[in-house]
């Protein structure tokens, strides 16, 4: 049912093709833009409408086991916002942990058409898969983790620099990954092994002579030396710490020149001593950000209300219950990673929090650059994904923010400049920070614009004064070509692909890996790499076009 | 064991999918002419006996009302009694593939009916606590390479899970446990001394019924409150008992408890699950600690995962309001047969007429039940439709969750002349979907044409 369309009179924003706002015709054909349809295409009039490719989630928490653990653990956040299917969807619950078709339903209603995965382990790709087959019309990748990955720490050690090029490859390949993804690196070996606890600084060396800088530098070299589309995904060592800015900067002048993206940010740029209350480094993250090219990030913005901590950050997690004292979830995957798990709940009135909310929204208008200060909110840490219309207007109109600013504690204002901060992003900056932006540092050649052969993934808002309800409600919704929801009523279902990268690898380090395996691993090497099978629809996105 | 038969394949690395231990290092020596498996080596005495008697019976594909029918006639059939059922229940799944899992709650729920597993009947407790508590836990390679401390709690393994001992638990060599069992401490508590009881250093053995007070006590002790002196008379554990074996706690380098139906199905139920996620909680504050449930089937925990991933909820779900409600003790299946709820059952690899309570039985026996198994049974006897499948692990792939969620792809042995669950349910639902959406508009020839035109699946 991929038919040919033709949208005419809308205001397109397009800004990998310059356009800003221009009344300009798109045509669609076979899942694609194309130049021109004939003339029994079906036309969308979209007077009085913006146009833009649809959204990218560069960084969230959708699919795979912790996700489906904070689903199992929290039935009261899934009671009280209840999905009733369609003749064409399924049903399923929301909350912060939406199920799987929710999930898929619910990005579509903002007319977001594509969303990455942030966090899974090797062993735990395939239930990732399994899970994005049931997420329903957009397209998705996952993040692989290898930060705290014992085998791959060996070889860093060692020196063993070739092998490791190699075992990255195989690792990612083999597990069907978009891009590699660091959490705390160096930070699961004391967790596990030593009494639950934790590196404290990047260039701390544990006792087997490895700090979190080794790893990291280990990391962006070969993923940078062999051209990912995307570089690796960073969250920092000492998240949530005040002070960790200090290991935010360290851990990007790590990069040099090469590049590196930092995920959550917000979370990273907190000044003031550990142990007491922080206050807002904003502006020196923003400025290192903004002169140097070389690094993307995410916001991670916080969203008052309720939200899901989930990590593979065990020890932060381990802090986070000290504070909400209420259930919490730690699971250890064998060599590979830690993880944690918690509800919680962002107040306007606590000092941190609001501190949090406004150190997000700095960074934003601090920006000079939105094509590599990504929109996110670290679904479901930060707030849910739900939550981006309001994030928006929060960024789209001063008074609005001013408006809220009066319901937040006041003190950690003064530790902040977001008070002064005039700045209004345009149409076009936004979308900058969820289409092109994403796209760009993720590498996707065809997302994320509306020119020539582009995927035909597109939303159509009616334009209101009302940022936060325009784009809670899209008019139309089209993925790949498909009319997904068109008069605010979903039409179809649509499965969505897979995106994966395939790097290559020589064979022979599967000789090198499969020992370490057979003594440390509980399930057999040749049960370990994901077959095919586990794709369904799935696009493989080139690996080497960006080898430096 | 292989004979001169020159037909004989040998399968590696296959999984068995007996118990929820699901060791995937099977060597199979299948005999392709008897269509069947000679020889496991590696599996324990119940996957010996798992991959020797599912053998290829001579038998329908498919029965309505105990006559032989084509495969397509007990589809229509089936299909046709779910959607005009008004409470239709789903009930097993968890002996079988997360493939056919899928497809089992795309059908509950295009029928508005109720979908609960045998997660109900087992672990449901211990699901329950988790959803109050929570839980620290791990996957069993972590055990195996770091574990110094394993704590058996209500269950026998010995018997029940043969391979947890030597294949991830005790006497496995690690990482940080060089000299395997040598290295670790074993605890074992249990209301009986059970074969398992060898295996232990340290044995203790509660009075029946007592599992919570004796989680309750050692959660004082570990948190360093005093207890009263009659702990033993109320519990048949000794203080000092108590006292070391908190301590030994503390002091460990990384702990684990792993607890079995003991707990979760004896007085107490979920506060007995509850109590000891909790304990293992607390224990984080000294050490690093994690629990574990023991679980049976071989694809429960895939059961679990599927139904949480697609509702929100582990088991015990109803659609009838167009959406998922979680509500055990109302949408468990026990309950929805005993309190003559449900008005049509499809029955997945599992036999509860053999095992439900009779009142439950009683009501099954009245209603039209659907069943996919492999082999005939009480519950196949009382079926309207019965659909025998290819056996998952032995004649399909698909894919299992280990009792530590780690999925594992199963390996095909032999070809079964009978179709397998994932596909004899995707038709169903195929065709439930058809009929829900021609009564959608309205019914008739034009309702069915439209549906042709757009159905999305």
């Amino acid at each position: 049912m991929s038919a040919s369309m033709r949208i005419v009179n809308g205001r397109v924003y397009d800004p990998v093709n310059n356009v800003d706002g221009e009344i300009k015709e798109i045509c669609i054909e076979d899942g694609k833009v194309v130049d021109s349809v004939s003339d029994e295409a079906s036309i969308i009039d979209a007077q009085g409408m913006v146009v833009m490719p649809g959204g990218i989630d560069i960084h969230c928490h959708i699919a795979g086991p912790k996700v489906n653990a904070a689903r199992k653990l929290q039935p009261e956040d899934h009671r009280h916002d209840v999905h009733p299917g369609t003749p064409f969807t399924r049903s399923g619950t929301g909350g912060t942990t939406p199920s799987t078709f929710a999930t898929g339903y619910r990005y579509a209603t903002l007319g977001y058409t594509t969303a990455m995965e942030a966090a899974v382990t090797p062993i735990g790709a395939r239930h990732t898969l399994e899970e994005f087959h049931d997420t329903p019309i957009i397209d998705k990748g996952f993040y692989v983790l290898l930060g705290n990955n014992i085998f791959l720490q060996n070889l860093i050690r060692e020196k063993r620099t070739e092998e490791f090029d190699q075992a990255v490859a195989w690792w990612v390949s083999s597990t069907k990954a978009y891009a590699v993804k660091l959490v705390n690196p160096g930070g699961d070996e004391p967790w596990k092994g030593k009494r639950n606890s934790n590196v404290s600084d990047i260039d701390e060396k544990t006792d087997d002579d490895l700090s979190p800088r080794q790893i990291i530098e280990a990391f962006i070299k070969t993923v940078n030396k062999q051209g990912y589309p995307h570089p690796p995904h960073i969250h920092c060592n000492n998240l949530g710490h005040s002070g960790n800015y200090q290991t935010t900067l360290e851990t990007m002048k790590t990069a040099g020149d090469m590049r590196a993206h930092i995920a959550h940010i917000q979370f990273h740029s907190y000044g003031g001593e550990l142990g007491k209350n922080p206050i807002s480094k904003a502006a020196e993250i923003a400025e290192y950000v903004n002169s140097h090219p070389n690094i993307t990030c995410d916001v991670g913005q916080v969203m008052f209300g309720r939200s899901t901590i989930m990590t593979a950050d065990a020890p932060l997690a381990y802090v986070l219950k000290g504070h909400s004292k209420g259930k919490w979830v730690n699971a250890d995957t064998e060599c590979e990673s830690g993880c944690g798990i918690l509800p919680f709940t962002y107040q306007e009135h606590i000092y941190m929090h609001t501190l949090q909310w406004a150190i997000g929204l700095e960074l934003f208008l601090l920006s000079e650059d939105p094509w590599r200060t990504i929109l996110s909110t670290d679904h479901p840490n930060g707030g849910s994904f739900m939550a981006y219309p309001k994030l928006i207007k929060l960024l789209m109109d001063e008074k609005f923010r001013h408006e809220e600013m009066k319901r937040v504690n006041q003190k950690a204002l003064l530790k902040c400049s977001l008070p002064e901060l005039k700045r209004e992003y345009t149409l076009n900056e936004i979308a900058i920070i969820t289409r092109a932006g994403p796209a760009k540092a993720l590498g996707l050649k065809s997302k994320g614009h509306l020119g020539t052969g582009a995927d035909a993934d597109i939303t159509i808002y009616d334009v209101m004064d009302d940022k936060e309800m325009m784009f809670s409600t899209p008019r139309y919704v089209i993925k790949s070509g498909h009319m997904i929801i068109e008069n605010h009523e979903f039409k179809t279902d649509f499965t969505g692909k897979l995106l994966h990268i395939t790097p290559e690898y020589d064979k022979k380090i599967e000789e090198v890996v499969q020992p370490f395996f057979e003594n440390y691993y509980s399930i057999e090497f040749s049960n370990y790499a994901v077959d095919d099978r586990y794709l369904h629809d799935h696009e493989i996105i080139q690996t080497g076009i960006n080898k430096v | 064991m292989a004979n001169e038969n020159e037909n004989i394949k040998i399968v590696e690395n296959a999984t068995c999918t007996f118990c929820g231990c699901v060791c995937d290092d099977m060597e199979l020596h299948v005999d392709l002419n008897e269509k069947r498996i000679t020889k496991a080596k590696n599996a324990c005495v119940l996957g010996r006996a798992w991959f020797a008697e599912h053998t290829i019976e001579d038998a329908p594909a498919a029965m309505i009302d105990g006559e032989e029918v084509s495969v397509d006639e007990a589809i229509e059939e089936a299909a046709q009694t779910l959607v005009n059922a008004k409470f239709p229940i789903t009930y097993g799944l968890s002996d079988t593939t997360c493939e056919a899992q899928r497809q089992a709650v795309a059908i509950s729920d295009y029928i508005k009916g109720n979908i609960d597993t045998t997660t109900s009947v087992c672990h449901g407790p211990s699901g329950l606590a988790f959803q109050g508590v929570g839980e620290s836990t791990s996957t069993l390679g972590e055990v195996k390479n770091r574990a110094d401390l394993v704590i058996y709690w209500g269950g026998n393994p010995a018997e029940s899970h043969p391979r947890h001992f030597g294949r991830y638990a005790v006497t496995p060599k690690g990482m940080f446990i060089p000299n395997g069992k040598k290295d670790r401490t074993v605890v074992l508590v249990d209301v009986r001394k059970t074969k398992s009881a060898p295996v232990a250093d340290i044995f203790i053995k509660p009075f029946p019924g007592k599992d919570f007070e004796v989680l309750w006590a050692l959660r004082a002790l570990v948190k360093g409150s005093k207890l009263s002196s009659n702990i033993e008379e109320e519990t048949g554990v000794p203080l000092e008992t108590l006292s070391d074996l908190a301590e030994r706690m503390k002091n460990c380098r990384f702990g684990v408890l792993f607890f079995g139906m003991g707990l979760t199905m004896t007085r107490g139920r979920h506060f007995n699950s509850g109590a000891l996620l909790a304990l293992a909680t607390d224990l984080n504050e000294y050490t690093h600690f994690v629990a574990k449930p023991v679980r049976g089937h071989g694809n429960v925990t895939g059961a679990d995962n599927v139904v949480s991933w697609q509702t929100g909820y582990p088991f015990g779900v109803n659609f009838s309001r167009g959406y998922p409600r979680f509500n055990p003790g109302e949408f468990t299946t026990v309950d929805t047969l005993s309190n003559g709820d449900a008005d049509a059952a499809l029955i997945i690899a599992s036999d509860p007429a053999s095992n439900f309570p009779k009142k439950a039985i009683d009501h099954l026996k009245n209603i039209p039940v659907i069943t996919l198994d492999t082999k005939s049974t009480d519950t196949t006897k009382l079926s309207h439709v019965a659909f025998r499948t290819a056996t998952y692990g032995i004649n399909t792939t698909g894919t299992v969750y280990r009792m530590d969620d780690v999925p594992i792809t199963l390996r095909s042995a032999f070809d079964s002349p009978f179709p397998d669950d994932e596909t004899i349910l995707t038709s169903i639902k195929k065709r439930v979907h058809e009929l829900v959406l021609a009564k959608h508009y309205a019914g008739g020839a034009s309702g069915e044409a439209k549906v042709a035109a757009i159905n999305p699946l």
